[in-house]
């Protein structure tokens, strides 16, 4: 394998596709902590001309983790249509951007080909994307799914009602979700992260939040977002679950960090299908997130971005309802400020949205990556304009539990008014009984979480 | 665009600031000044009107500012009170439109602006002399802006480290008990004097052998590995500072792992985390549980995902 080319008269050769994968990609100071970044903007810059002329089918053949050492490999290449990846399997990695990216490329011809694709080829082409061409792109393809209500409709924007609490205390929750409800967030699901990890804990809050949602007969879905083996219990013996959650990482050693396999999951789905309480079809949430791989060492040698993107080809495998990159979550050792935090939002959102999964995006920084409340703002505008299926609601996009800041409870009403969207279908219609909202707008009376203590 | 079409803008947006009581003292909007005139000098201004403006603002911190309600006209207002008093989430905090009030707004900024202290800064070495703790350092030679960048190096005892614990150190103790910066020295400082007495006085009183605690500087959770292949206790108990989150970094950890080794991954570890007074899981009853813990994994002979498994 030769891969070499010139620029400004200088030679740049890459050894193989894992370094020039690595160092085509957009600065991140994980990829520099995986030692796969590019040493200079000229490298980075001759590996993307290279990648360009990459045939699809080479990157096939070079998956990050080979087949037999990987089930999350295993996982998507055995899910891959023959068909239309014989149709694709020679155009080149430039070639396929402008498909992508053409007039006459309709949605629906961009989500067949999706079953053609591997998270390799994926990935690369979104290392020749712009910021911008990675809106354009992914603004083109929309992903529906349903629960107990609809998400990803063209014109919806929905928000995930994240009421984190220090201790699980149910009354602090409660609060924070009569909040959240009274700005028209929870379309997405009413989703705790729990602090407690223990049974009796989570079916609490399962038992808790299910209340909410009958008393007030909301058309969501509930999570509670342990770890998957506790849900498995909670299913088991009867509790009320929404939706089935787990933390999924890109390759199997990842995956055997994070305590799961593609087996664990399978059974968990198989559980969802039998004890969840909505109609579906779609009962499970993947959160992923670049840089999860690396933190456990289990990378493979390959950049953030290729791992990302096998997450996203990993939880196609379940018919998620919904799936969010958490960017930015971890800390700056892989998205290193505000920059780069947008830029891997971008990336994340149009590799989800082009795997074909209902993709949102918690946008989000912690206190020790070089951000602030308005890098994140302005993402979420960007995220907005491609299509994002959702975002996270917490309180002031302050997680008193997590440490983490994101979008926030205000967040979706200013987004959804700017740009003429409205929540899920079923949401809004429940909104407008209660006279939350009228015309896509919050009305007089939101905003006060005491309207729900009437029930 | 015109100036008399300039100025018909300008005027109706100043009559709809006046309809809606968002301002007042403005001039009625017939009198605006036109937008190509040079707005009046503020010397040209009367001057008492200068004289009277005196701003001495109390901290937007204090307890009764912080939590104060903000909803207009809520539905219950006692109630209100009730729920914001429930969580340390900013909630009960109104809007402007669908945007922040001024006041949460700025509050959130400034909260944001003091954060970023605790990160670079160490624990105070007098709170370590007070619990005898000496101090070993990971493979972190750049100062804290490495530490931030090089997780891996923050999971390596370095070579010094090793043998400094293999001449200090008590081998084979049933319980190990370390103390690490992590991202929050503040966390530690919050904490220890609270918890480490109760972590000492629940291991003995289970019967159980202590070792000899320290302290590691520039210490990620990852460490514990080497920690167990320089000592090799029963378990491990990590007390170490989590990220900080916004205007609050007195939230600790503490990680633990039975018999842990190089190799070994957070799916071998257990956690319990959001440690601090007022609010957290209160340092003391966190002491206590995590001596059960660790009772429960000698038991087991298990942590992490299979402890989880074995005793489910
Ligand atoms: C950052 C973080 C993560 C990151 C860690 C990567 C990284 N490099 O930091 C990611 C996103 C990968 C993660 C994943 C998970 N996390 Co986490 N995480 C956190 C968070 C927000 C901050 C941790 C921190 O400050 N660490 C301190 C620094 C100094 O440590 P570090 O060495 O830099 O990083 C290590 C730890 O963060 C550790 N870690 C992170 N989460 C968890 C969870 C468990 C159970 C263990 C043993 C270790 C662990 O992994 C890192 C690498 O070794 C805490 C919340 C909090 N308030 O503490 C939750 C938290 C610790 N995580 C939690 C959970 C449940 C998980 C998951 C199990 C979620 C899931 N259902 O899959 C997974 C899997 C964890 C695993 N076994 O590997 C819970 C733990 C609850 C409990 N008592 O068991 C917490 C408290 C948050 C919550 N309530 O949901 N997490």
């Amino acid at each position: 394998m030769l891969l070499r080319t010139k620029l400004h008269g200088k030679t740049y050769e890459f050894p193989d596709i894992r370094l020039l994968m690595g160092k085509a990609n957009e600065e991140k100071s994980g990829d520099r902590l995986a030692g796969v970044a590019a040493e200079t903007a000229a490298e980075r810059i001759a590996a993307r001309l290279v990648l360009a002329e990459v045939p699809l089918w080479v990157l096939r053949e070079n998956p990050a983790v080979p087949y037999a050492d990987d089930e999350v490999t295993r996982v998507i290449q055995d899910g891959v249509n023959e068909t239309v990846y014989s149709e694709i399997k020679d155009w080149s990695v430039g070639q396929f951007r402008e498909w992508l990216l053409a007039d006459t490329t309709t949605p629906e011809m961009i989500r067949r080909i999706s079953n053609g694709l591997t998270a390799e080829m994926i990935s690369a082409v979104t290392k020749l994307m712009s910021n911008l061409d990675l809106m354009y792109g992914a603004s083109k393809i929309r992903v529906m799914a349903h629960c107990n209500n609809t998400i990803g409709a063209p014109g919806t924007l929905s928000s995930r009602l994240q009421p984190n609490h220090p201790t699980d205390s149910p009354e602090g929750i409660r609060a924070e979700i009569y909040e959240g409800l009274a700005y028209g967030s929870g379309d997405s699901v009413i989703g705790i992260n729990p602090v407690d990890d223990s049974y009796s804990s989570v079916a609490r809050l399962l038992d808790m939040t299910y209340d909410v949602i009958k008393t007030w007969q909301i058309p969501t879905q509930n999570c509670v977002l342990a770890h998957v083996t506790t849900q498995m219990k909670c299913m088991q013996s009867g509790s009320p679950v929404g939706l089935v959650f787990q933390s999924i990482s890109g390759s199997q050693k990842g995956n055997d960090s994070f305590g799961i396999s593609v087996g664990m999951l399978d059974e968990a789905y198989a559980l969802a299908k039998k004890h969840c309480f909505p109609a579906g079809p779609n009962f499970m949430y993947f959160e992923t997130g670049q840089g999860s791989a690396l933190s456990a060492e289990a990378h493979n040698g390959w950049d953030q971005l290729t791992l990302e993107a096998r997450n996203y080809g990993l939880a196609k495998r379940w018919n998620p309802f919904q799936v969010n990159t958490v960017v930015g979550f971890i800390g700056p050792e892989y998205l290193y400020d505000a920059r780069q935090i947008q830029r891997a939002g971008l990336e994340d959102h149009f590799m989800g949205k082009l795997t074909g999964i209902p993709m949102g995006v918690d946008a989000c920084y912690t206190n020790h990556a070089r951000a602030d409340q308005n890098a994140i703002e302005n993402l979420a505008v960007m995220l907005t304009a491609a299509g994002c299926n959702y975002f996270m609601g917490v309180p002031m996009g302050d997680d008193s539990m997590l440490s983490y800041q994101c979008t926030s409870y205000h967040d979706a009403p200013t987004l959804r008014q700017l740009f003429k969207a409205r929540p899920a279908a079923e949401f809004e219609s429940w909104l407008v009984s209660l006279g939350l909202m009228k015309d896509g707008v919050l009305t007089e009376k939101a905003g006060d979480p005491t309207f729900f203590l009437k029930r | 665009m015109d100036d008399a079409k300039l100025n018909e803008i300008v005027e109706s947006v100043v009559r709809q600031l006046i309809a809606a009581g968002a301002v007042s003292g403005i001039q009625p909007a017939g009198a605006a000044v036109p937008l190509n005139q040079p707005a009046p000098a503020p010397i040209s201004a009367p001057p008492t009107s200068n004289l009277g403006l005196t701003i001495d603002l109390p901290d937007p911190t204090s307890e009764d500012l912080r939590y104060k309600a903000r909803v207009k006209n809520p539905c219950d207002p006692a109630a209100l009170t009730e729920l914001i008093n429930s969580t340390t989430a900013r909630i009960g905090v109104g809007r402007a439109g669908p945007r922040y009030n001024t006041a949460s707004l700025l509050l959130f900024q400034g909260d944001h602006a003091v954060t970023q202290d605790a990160l670079y800064r160490d624990i105070d070495q007098k709170l370590l002399d007070e619990f005898g703790l000496f101090t070993v350092q990971t493979n972190v030679t750049g100062g804290k802006e490495q530490f931030l960048l090089r997780p891996d190096l923050g999971r390596q005892l370095s070579d010094e480290a090793k043998r400094t614990l293999a001449d200090k150190c008590i081998k084979k103790p049933n319980v190990q008990l370390v103390v690490g910066d992590g991202l929050s020295a503040a966390a530690i400082e919050a904490n220890l004097r609270q918890i480490f007495p109760v972590i000492k006085q629940g291991v003995q009183a289970a019967g159980l052998t202590m070792g000899t605690p320290f302290h590691i500087k520039y210490c990620r959770v990852g460490v514990m590995n080497d920690i167990g292949d320089a000592i090799q206790p029963d378990v491990v108990l990590l007390l170490i500072g989590e990220r900080p989150g916004l205007g609050r970094a007195e939230s600790m950890s503490v990680y633990m792992g039975f018999k842990p080794k190089s190799g070994e991954t957070d799916a071998d570890r257990d956690v319990v985390c959001n440690i601090f007074e007022n609010g957290g899981t209160n340092p003391l009853e966190a002491g206590a549980f995590v001596v059960q813990i660790a009772q429960k994994m000698r038991q087991n002979q298990a942590s992490g995902v299979k402890l989880k498994l074995a005793t489910q």
